[in-house]
């Protein structure tokens, strides 16, 4: 029996789709079974960001409304061993799944998933509503704004009244250089104010917009520094205890000398 | 490591070009509300009927969802394919 994660934020544009796709690729390259569920219905994106978008023939709406059977919907990737999208329809909206509906269909991928990811759409409406109704676990995504980290204790609220009390923080586009500088709300800042545990931290990377780009997660990227946090987010999901060490410090000298190259190439294309 | 590659012409491959032409193919068919992956299936039937009565190169076999428009000016979607023939088979002609 799988367990039913739902990554969620309040707040759009903070990364829960790229989280959503890279914690899976991660956890598939950790052998286990996932799958990838686009809760945003109309606004799907995780199938591009995935690179799976011209292999979508069925979708969530098509499966609750049993136009098709399940299996049929979902789009394996066949370049990780056990990953699978099942993506959100386009041309329809949120009011076309009830959450009654979303519990029965996670039911049904705990049969057969050992990890059943499911990204939720920004806001706290039906949408929302639908994509935490039948997780076990929140994953819930912030970056280091003032807004967003606003939304996220929202999102607590609402999801400590759904059952769902104990959620996990990752924080996300973390730039270290600006933490040092005072600029930047820092970790432990963040997790002072919203109360609830951390699983990870991931460093702001230009290589994030690379690999959506090419539709290929960074996870995949030995070398990306969010791809690492990534990973790790993905092995402490499977108990595993990694430290938080000194990564993010680490990565300052390497973060600064990309900063410096970005900043010399934006001149020049400018 | 990109700017390098810039200098040499090796301009075709970059992620921002993949990017723009992955977008722009999803978004013709979210516009159409038709998946790519039908296009591909309807693609494999028309190759299967023409196959009866010509060869064809199936490299430069083009299938996509257009708009077209009408005499009244209103826009209509077409379903346009491109065939390239290699050659005709006998049989047409024989029937004929």
């Amino acid at each position: 029996m799988g367990e039913v994660i739902v990554i969620t934020s309040g707040k759009g544009g903070v990364g829960k789709t790229t989280t959503t796709a890279n914690i899976g690729t991660a956890l598939a390259l950790e052998g286990k079974k996932v799958v990838l569920v686009d809760a945003d219905i109309g606004l799907r994106n995780l199938d591009i960001v995935l690179g799976l978008e011209n292999r979508i023939v069925y979708d969530l709406v098509d499966v609750i409304e049993k136009t098709c059977r399940l299996k049929q919907a979902l789009v394996r990737d066949k370049r990780f061993e056990g990953l699978y999208l099942l993506p959100a329809a386009q041309t329809r909206d949120k009011n076309a799944v009830s959450p009654e509906q979303m519990q029965q269909l996670c039911e049904e991928l705990k049969q057969e998933f050992d990890y059943v990811l499911i990204d939720c759409p920004a806001g706290i409406e039906q949408g929302f509503k639908n994509a935490v109704a039948g997780a076990d676990k929140a994953i819930i995504v912030t970056v280091p704004e003032v807004s967003a980290v606003r939304d996220a204790d929202r999102i607590i609220g609402l999801l400590a009244s759904s059952e769902l009390p104990d959620p996990k923080l990752v924080i996300n586009r973390v730039r270290t250089d600006m933490v040092k500088r005072g600029d930047m709300i820092n970790i432990d800042d963040t997790l002072d104010i919203l109360g609830i545990d951390l699983i990870g931290v991931v460093p702001d990377d230009e290589k994030i917009i690379v690999s959506s780009n090419r539709g290929e997660p960074v996870v995949a990227e030995t070398s990306s520094p969010a791809g690492k946090a990534f990973r790790n987010i993905a092995k402490r999901i499977l108990g595993e205890n990694i430290p938080y060490h000194e990564l993010e410090v680490e990565e300052t000298f390497m973060e600064r000398l990309r900063k410096l190259f970005s900043s010399r190439k934006s001149t020049r294309s400018l | 490591m990109m700017d390098f590659f810039k200098f040499f012409g090796k301009d075709d491959n970059t992620s921002k070009d993949i990017a723009k032409e992955r977008l722009k193919l999803v978004l013709i068919h979210d516009r159409a509300n038709v998946s790519p992956k039908f296009l591909e299936m309807i693609k494999g039937d028309i190759i299967k009927v023409i196959s009866n009565y010509m060869e064809i190169e199936e490299k430069g076999f083009d299938i996509r969802l257009s708009r077209i428009e009408k005499d009244d000016d209103t826009y209509a979607s077409a379903l346009i394919a491109n065939i390239p023939i290699k050659k005709m088979k006998n049989i047409g002609k024989n029937n004929g």
